[in-house]
């Protein structure tokens, strides 16, 4: 399986838990028990349960007809937006608020940047009773309000990061240092596959029911389990890893992760991590990452707070590398266009990160009879206020 | 030439007294005058900090003047030329503190080689895994005689608290509590049961305690279990609301040491 992690935590060259002295404990903790808590049998009874129950799982393989003639192949949407709070966040919350209670933590924190994986987590912390504080860039704050209102509602605290450009990446940081202040009574619910090892293994495995599914749906829709495409954006990279792991195996189905170019890939304004980034170190793993000569972080860029992260998971930074998977990028302005478009062809107004991996669909050239997966990883909701502001509708 | 932290360990074995301080802060050229200046004071060992643009280990203090260093265009490459400027008018050990991503941007290899020549005795890299250690450091550090300083806290187990001290050469760096840099102004209970800890260990290293040094009092607290302490956060907010550097300086050191 050369696709999955290593004994050290490594994705070939990239992963590894880079992380000081204070944080060891804690992710100690969660590498010698993740593996040995998410395979008891009664932890994936209650998974799986909640899952479906609570979740709304599974999730429609949808076979997107309109467009499908648009694009002139078999199209399908796995309708992640139509998971309970909106995005498949909430199916990487579960699992490790069932591992934060096995551990016996009584309190949890999260970084956010478009506030689902931040919903995501106040709603499972709700759901358990646990104590809730999301770090979340300023700047996100403002252009994701409404969920920031959802987290207060169920609960939670929501923490403005007011360093760096107040985003993503300064959201991170905030939490690993709350972290690193409360080391025994708090689990750290880290919201894509990024983070040192086990995070990126731990939140792969979480998400991968979304391929699981996807298997099945399609043995049911088409009698075949493999497609030759599978399309998801990549911020840092979980609905993707989510989407490509059960197929990360077969090496007929091309893996497409779409990043944000922002403004441009050469605008200096930019997510595109894998066009603009070199191998570094940044939130304890060795990764790709937006950086100066200098190894000092670079600010990103998107119009989309979920993508606008200057680095991607390590396993993404590995697939990359061993060009297993491949990685294209797409501008503001065509993501907010396809927004709309897929809007007005299927009726289904999707979040902006989604929106990104939408408009792959024009860079792509498929066969007749290509069998395409999206995966659609959230809704549009949250993001009313930015299709407004932008206006071209 | 023996490592400078060696000869000062074998000569002084009570109230060392480090210094950290930021490089290029709170101007770009500031970093030789105050590590002249603390030499003169009174300091024993100079800790300078790379500047990082996303230190996940410090708290707002020291966040604040990576920020300002960066701002003012500090760079690895002018850092090691300051502190080869340094060198030429002080004796007393550098140790240099970052984070490992403009170590690796730099090339590990020529960072460690530039780093001797400039005159560093040792590093202080906190995000720096045993096994990277032993894998891409160990051998270049240990040929140039550059100590290598490891990090443990209050929650650091035993058995790891051994390992530190098998990988670090020249001081153990404990970490006061399980926080980010900052200062307290005093030791809790359990400080100072973890601190009677370090002090009943045998070890084969020297022990420093850092995070929360911020006075006389806590200074002479942690040197009563250690061979000293490392002062960071609260020099850094000196030299925030200093108008004469200098003096500020000489008055910080003399206040810690119980001199004023
Ligand atoms: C709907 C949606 N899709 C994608 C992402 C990006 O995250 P990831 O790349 O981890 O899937 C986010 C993040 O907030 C999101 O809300």
């Amino acid at each position: 399986m050369k696709y999955t992690v290593d004994e050290s935590g490594f994705y070939g060259n990239f992963g590894g838990a880079y992380i000081p002295e204070m944080l060891y404990p804690n992710v100690e903790e969660l590498r010698l028990n993740y593996l040995a808590i998410t395979e008891q049998k009664s932890f994936n009874e209650e998974f799986q349960h909640l899952l479906r129950e609570f979740v709304g799982r599974p999730t429609p393989l949808y076979f997107a007809q309109r467009l499908s003639e648009r694009y002139q192949a078999h199209i399908y949407l796995k309708r992640e937006d139509l998971c309970h709070t909106g995005a498949h966040k909430i199916n990487n919350t579960i699992g490790q608020i069932l591992l934060a209670k096995a551990l016996g933590k009584s309190k949890i924190i999260a970084e956010t940047g478009a506030g689902q994986h931040g919903v995501a987590t106040a709603t499972v912390c709700a759901l358990m009773g646990l104590d809730c504080t999301v770090y979340m860039g300023k700047l996100d704050m403002e252009r994701q309000k409404p969920n920031v209102e959802r987290m207060r509602i169920l609960g939670a605290r929501v923490v403005p990061a007011t360093s760096g450009n107040q985003t993503l990446k300064d959201a991170t940081n905030e939490a690993m240092r709350h972290w690193i202040n409360n080391p025994t009574d708090t689990h750290y619910i880290i919201g894509s596959v990024v983070g040192p090892h086990p995070y990126p293994d731990m939140v792969a495995r979480f998400q991968s029911v979304i391929s699981q599914e996807i298997k099945i749906q399609l043995i049911d829709q088409t009698g075949n389990p493999t497609p030759d495409y599978v399309v998801a954006c990549v911020g840092g990279g979980s609905n993707a890893m989510g989407a490509f792991y059960h197929f990360l195996q077969d090496d007929h189905v091309q893996l497409i992760g779409v990043e944000a170019a922002g403004h441009g890939v050469d605008s200096g304004e930019s997510a595109a991590t894998t066009a603009l980034g070199k191998p570094g170190i940044l939130h304890g793993s060795k990764t790709l990452l937006m950086q100066t000569q200098d190894g000092q972080v670079i600010e990103p860029y998107s119009i989309s707070a979920g993508l606008d992260y200057p680095g991607i998971g390590p396993i993404h930074a590995h697939l990359f590398e061993t060009e297993r998977a491949s990685f294209i990028n797409i501008t503001d302005e065509e993501a907010m266009q396809a927004g709309i478009m897929l809007s007005r062809t299927e009726g289904i107004i999707p979040a902006i990160e989604t929106a990104h991996a939408i408009a792959a669909l024009d860079k792509l050239q498929f066969d007749k009879d290509d069998v395409v997966v999206l995966n659609l990883s959230g809704r549009g909701d949250k993001d009313l206020e930015t299709y407004i502001r932008w206006g071209k509708y | 030439m023996k490592n400078r932290l060696t000869e000062l360990f074998e000569k002084k074995k009570k109230d060392v007294l480090a210094v950290y301080y930021t490089a290029g802060y709170p101007s770009l050229d500031d970093t030789e005058v105050i590590g002249k200046t603390l030499v003169k004071a009174g300091t024993d060992i100079i800790e300078i900090g790379i500047p990082f643009s996303d230190p996940i280990a410090d708290g707002p203090i020291i966040q604040a003047s990576n920020k300002v260093a960066l701002d003012n265009g500090m760079q690895v490459s002018l850092l090691l030329e300051q502190v080869k400027a340094l060198r030429s008018q002080v004796s007393a050990p550098i140790v240099l503190m970052g984070y490992l991503n403009p170590v690796y941007q730099y090339g590990i290899h020529k960072f460690l080689i530039d780093a001797k020549a400039a005159g560093v005795d040792g590093l202080i890299l906190p995000d720096l895994p045993a096994k990277e250690y032993e894998d891409n450091f160990k051998a270049t550090c240990e040929s140039l005689d550059l100590s290598v300083i490891f990090l443990l806290t209050p929650t650091t187990s035993l058995e790891r608290r051994n390992k530190v001290d098998q990988l670090s050469t020249g001081f153990i760096y404990a970490v006061s509590a399980s926080s980010t840099t900052g200062n307290s102004k005093s030791f809790d209970e359990n400080q100072l049961h973890y601190f009677e800890t370090l002090k009943t260990q045998k070890w084969r290293n020297p022990v420093l305690i850092g995070f929360g040094i911020s006075n006389h009092e806590t200074f002479s607290q942690a040197c009563q279990y250690s061979a000293g302490a490392i002062v960071g956060s609260a020099f850094i907010k000196a030299l925030e609301q200093s108008k004469d550097i200098k003096q500020t300086i000489q008055t910080f050191v003399k206040v810690l040491r119980g001199n004023l």
